[in-house]
């Protein structure tokens, strides 16, 4: 069964009915295609009694299986010499009356226990629970021939083990959900204001997890439809003279090789029916499913997507620059807003240089790194606007397999969290050898034995057995060292790392910092280092770059900068630095937020949170202004910036 | 992980106590009690009462569980009043059949259920991907026991390739190219519900884990896509849908009734349904109890190979 629903998340009583809803359903050309298919079905089943059809119980052995199509009966007759266009109206009446009111039992009950059981909890829960379990061990089908064996075969004993074997999937999701609300805030207000328990359940949480009900009895009612009709089929559910569209297709069978068509049109039937609410079941969980809604389920592709809509002219190739981005834009685009993350990033890294990236969340500093080898996510990402330049070579416009090559060979990079940027089903061992061999051809033997290097190259003790380790198995920091010892396994030249100690305990941020800075001095690599950090800026940075809002407003060397800010911005970034590693404190000291990146002001970004901020800083875009090595994009800058 | 594997199996405790009283239940529950469940539903009022007498069924029903329990124990699941003989040497007869089939179909499905996941979501929004996933509806909402019918019309009857029954040739067959041959439409018919289910699940999960860090840093060392896809994020999504595939095996052996039915295989569903109509209910209750059990046995091995694939579920 595909009910993984209860990941759905409810909110307060009232949201439930979004705006745009239908509208999103109705966008659904399939789901739409479905629901006309079934209505249409639905009716004409419902019409049944009024519409000019033979009597489908009346035998006529004098017209026995009868092709389709004979006048007087457009679908032919059976072995009986029953009108089929008849029987199948009312067959599809029967399957669709059962079929449906199992799903409503099933609901009913289902919903009920996993609404007590998720509210109540403590050992109502876990009773009910294991119950639900021990049903759940059955395969269905099975559970539901044991319930008709034991009532014996007929039309109402197959519903009524259809629609307990389907109570389980009702109860655990239902049950699931209703535990995430049990202890909202609404509930517990509910509570408090003297409603009784059974009023808090049925007024503030049921409305709630309706919508997890309805997904879930969408997701089975075409299941109770077919096993119904199985159940029919087998001889086991409804009994002559009534039909239902299993017993036809029953019957059908014995005439398979005389008269085909007797099976043929009820099993299209069925395929109709259930095809259809499948349809609609799947346009509405794609509506009430918050994280289809977001797209939160889209593939990023291997690559950025590049939608340059101008491209800025080939830099002439500079000696002495590792990399160079020009004038760099990348966007997020989702739904109708367009984000531009990063607005147009000029810089440069030198070679052997270490380069400080600075901002704070949101700033675009890590969309900047993730852009230089084509990690931003697409979609939503793309880069619009810019070039990479490396080795007189612009990334943007080099072939997949070139860029790959790149990627970890040429230019590696560090991630801020290892524990979920290292593979947790791969041993540490592994997942270096695996970057040496998409570089070099070594054996595996080989490669696992520069791994091993590699890991002792970055002081991880004992390395020869930590190899063998999965990430889960190490600390955080020795985990932060398996990732070093992977971006320097092809000896890079340039090394990006982004936000590489934020997510390590402090003391050992310092060890793992050092660490980073006496292996890219000694192997004589470009570090551009991102970081929301100046301490981190002033203790191995040769040059800092500010940003604020996807661009650059400061540049210059690290000692020059830190010690004669000139944009109010770095000021006041570097007036909250004090307390070593804690991000909280200093992310409040600016008042404010930065603006949005979907809706940026004329003028200076920064305007609104500057203390400085003057008439004219709103009007137009303000140029990044250089002078000698410092660059400042402000009007007003707090310091001559010109030696 | 022997250790491992201990704790597992003392966890089915549990399970297999709840799974013998609810299978228990049924003779319980049925009007006449186990009398009737002994001697059929034809048996007269008196010669029910007399054995009802005899069996002491005038104790609690705690107390003829154990007693019941203690049969099973010992191999004895009762006689058939229909054939004539111990259920517990009718349904071990035909269980290999259920097996083969039942197996085999597990064992596709799996394959062809992987495959097409991978592949929608590697080509998402894509026309494969749209062409799989609306295949893929089609199988989900397609009766099988009907679509048993189409194919016995189609590659039987129309087109003779393959034999419309059995399980063997009825005279002279039996060889292994024999029962290949009798095992392809049923087995086929009986995955294709699966398949369809397994493809979804793997798609969702491969979309998911597409999204992880980890793939970024896979694509950041360099690695081919085809590697980060077929290596990183196919051993991921795998250690999800594993277990999700033990569940879908209840699909295939319920199923297995009317694609046993359908076929004329000589497996456990199909004399389920025989016995449901005669109301042999000891027969019934055999039957689903045996595949009950090895249903709980697939889902355990299933939960052992997520854990072989997963090291931080060992400990
Ligand atoms: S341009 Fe004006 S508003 Fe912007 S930082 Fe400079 S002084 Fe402040």
């Amino acid at each position: 069964m595909t009910a993984a629903t209860g990941t759905a998340t409810a909110k307060p009583a009232g949201a439930s009915a979004r705006p745009g809803t239908f509208r999103l359903f109705a966008n659904n050309r399939l789901a739409a295609l479905g629901l006309a298919v079934l209505a249409a079905i639905v009716i004409l089943a419902l019409l049944a009694p009024v519409l000019p059809l033979d009597d489908p119980a009346v035998t006529d052995p004098a017209n026995r299986l009868l092709p389709p199509g004979t006048a007087g009966h457009i679908l032919g007759t059976d072995h009986l010499g029953r009108d089929i266009l008849s029987r199948l109206f009312w067959g599809t009446r029967v399957s669709l009356a059962v079929g449906f009111s199992a799903t409503l039992i099933a609901a009913f009950f289902g919903s009920l226990i996993g609404l007590v059981a998720g509210y109540v909890g403590g050992r109502t829960d876990s009773i009910l629970m294991r119950s639900i379990d021990m049903l759940m061990a059955f395969p269905y089908i099975l559970l539901a021939l044991g319930i008709v064996a034991v009532l014996g075969p007929g039309l109402l004993n197959a519903l009524y083990a259809i629609a307990v074997v389907n109570i389980p999937f009702f109860a655990r999701n239902i049950r699931g959900v209703t535990r995430g609300l049990a202890h909202r805030e609404f509930v517990d207000a509910a509570r408090l204001s003297g409603k009784s328990h059974a009023g808090v359940l049925f007024t503030e949480v049921t409305p709630n997890v309706l919508p997890v009900i309805v997904i879930t009895m969408s997701s089975t009612v075409g299941w109770m439809i077919l096993e119904t009709a199985g159940l029919s089929f087998l001889g086991l559910g409804v009994q002559p003279p009534q039909a239902d569209l299993g017993s036809m297709l029953g019957e059908g069978r014995k005439l398979l090789f005389n008269a085909p068509f007797v099976s043929i049109i009820p099993g299209v039937t069925i395929f109709a029916i259930v095809m259809s609410i499948n349809l609609v079941g799947d346009g509405i969980r794609d509506v009430l499913d918050p994280r289809l809604r977001s797209g939160a389920l889209a593939r990023p592709s291997a690559r950025t997507r590049v939608d340059r809509r101008e491209a800025p002219p080939m830099p002439s190739e500079s000696s002495g620059t590792a990399l160079d981005l020009v004038d760099l834009k990348t966007e997020f685009r989702v739904g109708s807003s367009v984000y531009r993350a990063v607005g147009g990033v000029s810089l440069d890294l030198k070679d052997k240089e270490c380069l400080g990236l600075v901002g704070e969340s949101g700033s675009g500093k890590s969309v900047t790194a993730m852009s230089v080898l084509g990690l931003v996510a697409t979609p939503p990402g793309a880069i619009v606007g810019g070039r990479v330049m490396v080795d007189g070579e612009d990334l943007l416009e080099v072939s997949d397999e070139a860029l790959r090559r790149l990627r970890g060979g040429r230019i590696s990079m560090i991630f801020q969290d290892p524990l979920s940027t290292l593979h947790p089903l791969f041993t540490v061992g592994d997942q270096i050898a695996e970057a040496i061999r998409s570089h070099h051809p070594v054996g595996h033997a080989e490669a696992w034995k520069r791994a091993v290097d590699l890991l002792e190259l970055v002081r991880i003790p004992n390395a020869r057995q930590r190899a063998g380790s999965y990430p889960h198995e190490l600390s955080g920091g020795m985990r932060q060292r398996v990732c070093i010892a992977m971006a320097l396994a092809n000896d890079s030249g340039i090394m990006i790392a982004d936000e590489p100690t934020t997510a390590l305990d402090v003391t050992v941020q310092a060890q793992v910092l050092r660490l980073l800075d006496d292996l890219r001095k000694e192997k004589g690599a470009a570090v551009l280092f991102i970081t929301h950090d100046f301490g981190v800026v002033s203790e191995i940075c040769d040059r800092v770059a500010v940003m604020y809002a996807g661009r650059i407003v400061e540049l210059g060397t690290t000692e020059d900068v830190l010690s004669r800010p000139a944009h109010p911005y770095t000021r006041k970034l570097i007036d909250c630095v004090p307390i070593l590693g804690d991000p909280e404190r200093r992310l409040d000291a600016i008042d404010g937020l930065p603006p949005s990146v979907a809706r940026l002001p004329p003028g200076c970004a920064f305007a609104d949170r500057c203390p400085q901020v003057r008439e004219d800083c709103r009007s137009g875009d303000i140029a990044l202004t250089a002078t000698g090595g410092r660059s400042v994009r402000c009007l007003y800058p707090l310091v001559e910036t010109v030696e | 992980m022997g250790a491992y594997i201990l704790k597992r199996l003392l966890a089915l405790i549990p399970i297999l106590i709840g799974l013998t009283i609810i299978v228990f239940l049924m003779i319980a529950l049925i009007p006449g009690g186990t009398a009737v469940a002994i001697l059929g539903p034809l048996a007269s009022a008196e010669s029910v009462a007399k054995l009802n007498a005899e069996l002491g069924l005038d104790q609690p029903l705690p107390q003829q569980y154990l007693h019941w329990l203690g049969n099973l124990l010992h191999g004895d699941l009762g006689r058939s009043y229909s054939l004539k003989r111990p259920v517990v040497d009718e349904i071990f007869e035909r269980f290999s059949a259920t097996a083969i089939l039942a197996g085999t179909s597990l064992v596709l499905c799996s394959i062809f259920g992987l495959l097409a996941g991978i592949v929608s979501a590697v080509r998402q929004f894509g026309w494969t991907d749209r062409i799989v996933t609306f295949v893929v509806l089609i199988g989900i909402s397609t009766p099988s026991f009907w679509l048993g019918l189409l194919l016995i019309m189609l590659f039987a009857v129309a087109w003779p390739i393959f034999p419309p029954s059995g399980m063997y040739l009825a005279y002279g067959g039996g060889g292994i190219l024999d029962l290949l041959n009798h095992l392809v439409l049923p087995a086929v018919t009986l995955a294709v519900v699966a398949t369809g289910v397994i493809a979804r699940l793997t798609r969702t999960a491969m979309l998911e884990v597409l999204r992880q860090d980890y793939i970024r840093t896979a694509r950041a060392k360099g690695l081919t896509e085809g590697r980060v896809i077929y290596r990183h994020a196919f051993k991921s999504a795998l250690v999800t849908v594993i277990p999700l595939i033990g569940v879908q095996a209840g699909l295939v052996i319920g199923g297995a009734v009317y694609i046993e039915t359908v076929f004329q295989w000589p497996g456990i569903g199909r004399m389920l349904v025989g016995a449901i109509s005669t109301r042999d209910i000891l027969l019934v209750q055999g039957g689903v109890l045996l595949l009950a059990v090895t249903y709980v046995l697939i889902n355990l091995i299933a939960d052992i190979i997520q854990t072989l694939l997963d090291p931080r579920l060992k400990s």
